[in-house]
């Protein structure tokens, strides 16, 4: 409903706010499956022109490199932040129960199950699938993705294989960073400041940590990697109508990736408990 | 349609009037906007074919289909006697492996510099060791009047024209059987202009090479065509020798011609 001058008072008809909002859902609820679909045939093609000749080793090297030692900094940093913000407010919680001591394992569950998959694949969506979308975006509006098609160089497995290969397995790896440097966080707070003793942090961790947990932080870790390179590169792939549109392709491929995450984390919760 | 044969510049020994390329039917609509209705058009092996028509009428999506990068709603383009609407992503490449292409904005990759540029396809379809590559990547830039400073440069320090040639340079450095040229000579000076139309020409004539040239030149246009096609709503209203497009009756060529010839 935009603005009704006062020369015209009665606007013959125009759709009310419910009607309209209806059909928006409507119609995003057919852009959402239409969107899954093609994400579907994209994880296929890609599957498939992944293991044919020739093996783009080169591209694969410089996405792994992009996408997962490009992220090192900022995960670390986010890491050791999430770790020490977790162990003040947790250590505040335990105090009232004189159980301190557990501050060590519940810090490295959350992590290791929850939140360093969660917090690794938002940092590479922001700084590695942004990158990726407009990259792609900016290939194809400018014909350099048909132009690739025309030497006979097939796009899904020059372009696509290597970035969604470098989010199945960096994303996972950054993962493992991201609980590492949660866990030194979460120590010198611990042990530095809320005198918590270095030997009732370790031992109590280590009695609390269980395998299953890494490994379930590594399998979200992989699943969401994957999720959020396929939207990142299915979005840039098939941007159209030039600058305008890859930026545009590019916004709905971080709020579509950062949504994945989140129902994947959940879906993935369900399985493992 | 007037037999090419008569009136071409003597395609190599061995090729003959059977087509390279023949559209049959071709129909494409985008959404609500029908750009093509019923194209045929046929490509004699070792002739150039020029597509003329205003702008927005729909020729570069005709192109398109030639190379497969497009499918169409309906119809048949047949490459080389063999019908590439059917075909699947690899039996396309075999396909395109005849082919090279120039696009209207060049459409370098942006990543690489000109020397990789020119290069990329043959580090891709030949097994030429690095000296080999180096030699016939200079051999080319040459060829199109660039020099040696140029190849470590990138597409976006270059301009328009310069990228242009090294589009061409490198759509043609494996010296495809087919030549399709997006507007080859739009924004070109006029030196460079006729140095293309050589190009175009000796490739023909020294290497039977078939080519379908988009233009807006209609000098440059008479100068290297055996066959002018001309495409107005979807459909080729005029198809013939060069001369046969002069007398043309049709109100859209008469239009074209005359905006043209009253202009130069
Ligand atoms: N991928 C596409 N999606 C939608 N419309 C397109 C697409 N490609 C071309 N068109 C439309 O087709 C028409 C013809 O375009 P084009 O072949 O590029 O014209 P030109 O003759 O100038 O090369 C234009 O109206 C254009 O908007
Ligand atoms: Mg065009």
């Amino acid at each position: 409903m935009t603005s009704q001058t006062p020369s015209n008072p009665a606007p013959a008809r125009e759709p009310g706010i419910l009607t309209q909002s209806i059909s928006n859902f409507g119609k995003g609820l057919i852009d959402g499956v239409n969107t899954l679909g093609g994400l579907m045939m994209m994880l296929a093609d890609v599957a498939r022109w992944s293991v044919r000749r020739p093996f783009r080793m080169a591209n694969l090297f410089a996405q792994l490199d992009f996408v997962g030692v490009g992220s090192i900094f900022i995960v670390s940093l986010t890491g050791t932040f999430t770790g020490m913000v977790f162990a003040l407010q947790t250590s505040e919680a335990f105090a009232l129960f004189d159980a301190e001591s557990l501050v060590g394992p519940t810090v490295a569950l959350t992590l290791s199950r929850e939140l360093a998959a969660v917090f690794s694949a938002l940092m590479v969506t922001m700084r590695a699938g942004s990158a990726m979308c407009t990259e792609l975006g900016t290939m194809r509006v400018t014909e350099q993705v048909d132009a690739l098609e025309t030497m006979a160089v097939n796009p899904v497995q020059y372009l696509l294989v290597p970035r969604v290969l470098a989010g199945l397995l960096m994303v996972p790896a950054l993962t493992m960073l991201f609980l590492t440097t949660g866990m030194v966080g979460a120590y010198l707070i611990a042990v530095g400041t809320l005198g918590i003793s270095p030997g009732t942090f370790i031992s109590r961790t280590q009695q609390w940590l269980v395998p299953a947990d890494i490994y379930e932080g590594l399998s979200k870790g992989a699943v969401f990697g994957l999720s959020v390179a396929l939207i990142c590169c299915y979005k840039g792939f098939n941007a159209s109508g030039g600058a305008k549109g890859v930026g545009q392709a590019t916004t709905e491929a971080m709020v579509s990736s950062a949504l994945s995450i989140f129902i994947l984390d959940f879906i993935l919760g369900i399985i493992w408990h | 349609m007037a037999a090419p044969e008569s009136t071409s510049r003597g395609p190599g020994p061995g090729t003959s009037a059977t087509p390279m390329i023949e559209i049959v039917d071709l129909h494409k609509t985008f959404g609500e906007t029908k750009v093509l209705t019923g194209i045929n058009l046929k490509v004699p092996a070792g002739s150039t074919c020029v597509i003329l028509g205003g702008s927005g009428s729909g020729k570069t999506v005709l192109m398109k289909h030639m190379i497969g990068l497009l499918k169409p709603d309906s119809g048949k383009v047949i490459i080389d006697g063999e019908d590439i609407v059917p075909m699947g992503a690899r039996q396309l490449q075999q396909v395109r492996n005849k082919f090279g292409m120039v696009f209207q904005a060049a459409a370098l990759f942006d990543s690489m510099t000109v020397f990789e540029n020119v290069a990329f396809p043959l580090r891709e379809h030949t097994k030429d060791p690095e000296d080999v590559i180096h030699q016939k990547v200079r051999a080319r830039l040459d060829l199109m009047g660039l020099k040696p400073e140029v190849e470590g440069k990138f597409p976006s320090d270059l301009s328009g024209g310069m990228r242009k040639r090294v589009g061409l340079a490198r759509a043609t450095i494996l010296g495809p059987k087919i030549v399709l040229y997006d507007e080859p000579t739009t924004g070109l000076d006029p030196i460079t202009t006729d140095y293309v139309d050589e190009m175009i020409l000796a490739a023909q004539k020294g290497l039977g090479v078939t080519s379908v040239v988009i233009s807006h030149d209609i000098a440059s246009a008479f100068n290297v065509a055996d066959q002018i096609a001309f495409l107005s709503k979807g459909v080729i209203v005029e198809n013939g020798p060069p001369d046969q497009l002069r007398e043309s009756q049709h109100p859209a060529v008469k239009v074209f011609l005359q905006t043209w010839f009253g202009k130069n």
